[in-house]
């Protein structure tokens, strides 16, 4: 099992009429791993992430995990491979209407037979892992950007999936929180083996949480480098991919130009 | 020989057409003014073959003054002139390179007024026809799931439900009410004074409690229903749409038709018969008033509103508002799911629903009407 990948993402090609967003997009993510997408803006990272959790349907090619293909797949068996994902969206998207507690049972209620009790132990024991404990009954509008993505992150651990998607985690973080999160990922993946696959930009926490990593780059439309982040960064043979890892403005200019 | 002048700045043209502007000091908004439009237009107009730039004398310049020397060095250069400047001090000209602007890029033509007055309309008719197949298709996907609901009731959040529909009804009462009275007081007043033309003053009441009951009651009760609660479906769940809460949702594997358009949908369809009982209630009670302010007996007046009271005609008007909630809810609730990305798209939604939803009532108001007139109701 350990080595199996548990993500297979095969030829995906994604247009908009005869506009392409990405084309042959092939990778896996192995079990466990935590796997990171990136690229400057626009590439298409949040398009191909979409892809993955079945919120759009490419035009081309089978996404795969654990075994079934998402983009295929309706009724019980879209169910049944959606318990095995979690997502934390950029902004959280916790219901406004809920406090953080029913916003965690939510799942469970809708999915499993568990009583009541059951259900708020469970949800405690969620928020307790991400260091929200105390603060069950307050609404979604009172926390602050950081917290309001832990509890997104407690959420989407609802029914202890076995992959998580996260969407731009350290976006408008302050580098404290987003280095928090950055040891909460670390902790979950560790104990808990939980696969992650991470939508993001920040050089820092790339270096620090990723095991692999693929880069798109929105020229070519198609994946340039896949690898560990020091590999790509020292060895890179593109020198864009260089240059995006050693942060110079070069990059930065020449990506907005094209 | 031209010549004009602003304070610190002055342009002459010379011999062969060429000409030199000389600047001193700063080269700013206050200083430029109007004399952008003599510079320029004097460009435009004469088309000079050189236009020299006299700036050693130019202390420093803003964003206005920039502009001015950019718009003058394109200028020319599209008329494939020559444009020079001299004796620029270097953090100004470096000033010039940062903010260096190209020519500025037409948009491509556009085809002629009257291929596009055929392009937009046979556009705006693809785009009303394949919204209003969206519109039939999302109502009988809730038909369906409706039908599932009923077979597993547990599948509803009945808390919400009630609490959506307190919102829409117990909420919406008074003004149905106070809408309800004023209509069967302003109907009751205009109709009398037609009617004593042929002294039938006494059938005020009969013309009241018909029309109220088949066709206003429902009417103004759905209009409220669709402006109050059908746009704040639309807002609701558009807010949500782009919170990306109805994504979170679906890869719950919740699906947001039956955890968030059904239990208003349900509410709405439960609440607006009531709705509708007390707008006919209190037009009643406006026509009342007005015979009695016309000199009829109370007794004399209720007689006759009981006479032409009728069963079918109220059972008729209400049967059609359940029809009415239904399509109000759902085209509210299609409209948030509609929303798109941005400030705008909640408004946006809000707005379609309350247009789309009245359109709906008013348009199966004529269906119904046929359906009545076959049936003999």
């Amino acid at each position: 099992m350990a080595c199996e990948p548990i993500i297979r993402v095969e030829d995906v090609t994604v247009a908009y009429g005869d506009f392409v967003v990405m084309r042959d997009i092939n990778f896996e993510v192995q079990t466990g791993e935590v796997f990171v997408i990136l690229g400057g803006s626009g590439c298409g990272k949040s398009t191909l992430l979409k892809s993955m959790i079945g919120l759009n349907r490419p035009t081309k090619g089978r996404v795969l995990i654990d075994g079934m293909d998402i983009v295929t797949a309706e009724g019980d068996e879209e169910l049944a491979i959606l318990r095995k994902i979690g997502v934390m969206y950029q902004q959280g998207a916790l219901f406004g209407s809920m406090n953080l507690l029913e916003n965690i049972c939510l799942p469970l209620e809708e999915f499993t037979d568990l009583p009541r009790g059951a259900r708020e132990t469970i949800a405690r024991t969620k928020l307790k892992v991400v260091n929200l404990d105390g603060s069950e009954y307050k609404m979604p509008s009172e926390l602050s950007g950081g917290m309001r993505k832990r509890a997104a992150i407690a959420r989407a651990m609802a029914l202890d999936p076995k992959i998580l998607f996260l969407d731009e985690p350290s976006a408008g973080l302050d580098p404290i929180t987003s280095s928090q999160l950055d040891e909460l990922i670390l902790k979950l993946s560790r104990t808990l083996q939980i696969t992650f696959v991470i939508v993001t930009h920040e050089l820092p926490s790339i270096y620090k949480i990723a095991d692999r990593v693929i880069m798109l780059d929105k020229r070519v439309k198609t994946i340039v480098a896949t690898g560990k982040p020091g590999e790509l960064r020292d060895r890179s043979d593109n020198p864009w991919v260089r240059q995006f890892f050693n942060r110079e403005a070069e990059a930065a200019v020449e990506s907005q130009q094209t | 020989m031209t010549t004009g002048a602003a304070a610190g700045l002055e342009y002459e043209t010379r011999e062969g057409g060429i000409v030199r502007l000389v600047v001193r000091g700063r080269l700013d908004a206050e200083r430029i003014g109007s004399f952008w439009t003599q510079i320029v237009g004097q460009v435009v107009g004469a088309k000079p073959p050189r236009v020299e730039v006299d700036a050693s004398r130019m202390e420093g310049c803003d964003g206005v003054g920039i502009a001015l020397l950019q718009e003058l060095k394109n200028r020319q250069e599209g008329n494939r002139n020559e444009f020079h400047i001299e004796g620029l001090r270097g953090d100004l000209a470096e000033l010039m390179t940062l903010f260096e602007v190209g020519p500025t890029a037409m948009p491509a033509r556009r085809s002629p007024a009257t291929a596009r007055f055929f392009e937009t309309v046979g556009g705006s008719a693809m785009e009303f026809l394949s919204d209003l197949r969206d519109q039939i298709g999302f109502i009988g996907e809730t038909v369906w799931k409706l039908a599932g609901v009923l077979i597993h009731p547990g599948q509803i959040r009945w808390g919400d439900t009630l609490l959506i529909a307190e919102k829409a009804g117990a909420d919406g009462v008074g003004i149905t009410a106070l809408l309800g009275f004023l209509i069967g007081l302003i109907l009751a007043f205009q109709s009398a004074v037609a009617m004593a033309m042929f002294s039938a003053q006494i059938y005020t009441a009969d013309l009241v409690v018909i029309a109220t009951f088949r066709e206003l009651g429902p009417l103004i009760t759905c209009f409220v229903l669709a402006s109050r609660s059908g746009s704040a479906f639309a807002a609701e769940l558009g807010t949500m749409k782009v919170n990306e809460e109805i994504d979170a949702l679906k890869t719950m594997g919740i699906d947001p038709v039956r955890f968030l358009v059904l239990p208003r949908m349900i509410a709405a369809v439960f609440v607006v018969p009531l709705l509708t009982m007390f707008n006919n209630l209190l037009a009643l009670v406006g026509c009342f008033v007005v015979m009695l302010a016309i000199g009829f007996a109370p007794q004399i007046v209720m007689d006759r509103i009981y006479e032409a009271s009728d069963l079918v005609d109220l059972f008729g008007g209400l049967a059609k508002t359940l029809v009415f909630g239904w399509l109000i809810a759902g085209i509210g609730c299609l409209r948030g799911l509609q929303a798109g990305t941005g400030a705008s798209a909640v408004g946006d939604a809000a707005t379609r629903a309350v247009v789309s939803g009245i359109v709906a009532i008013v348009v199966v108001d004529g269906a119904f009407a046929m359906v009545y007139y076959f049936l003999g109701i």
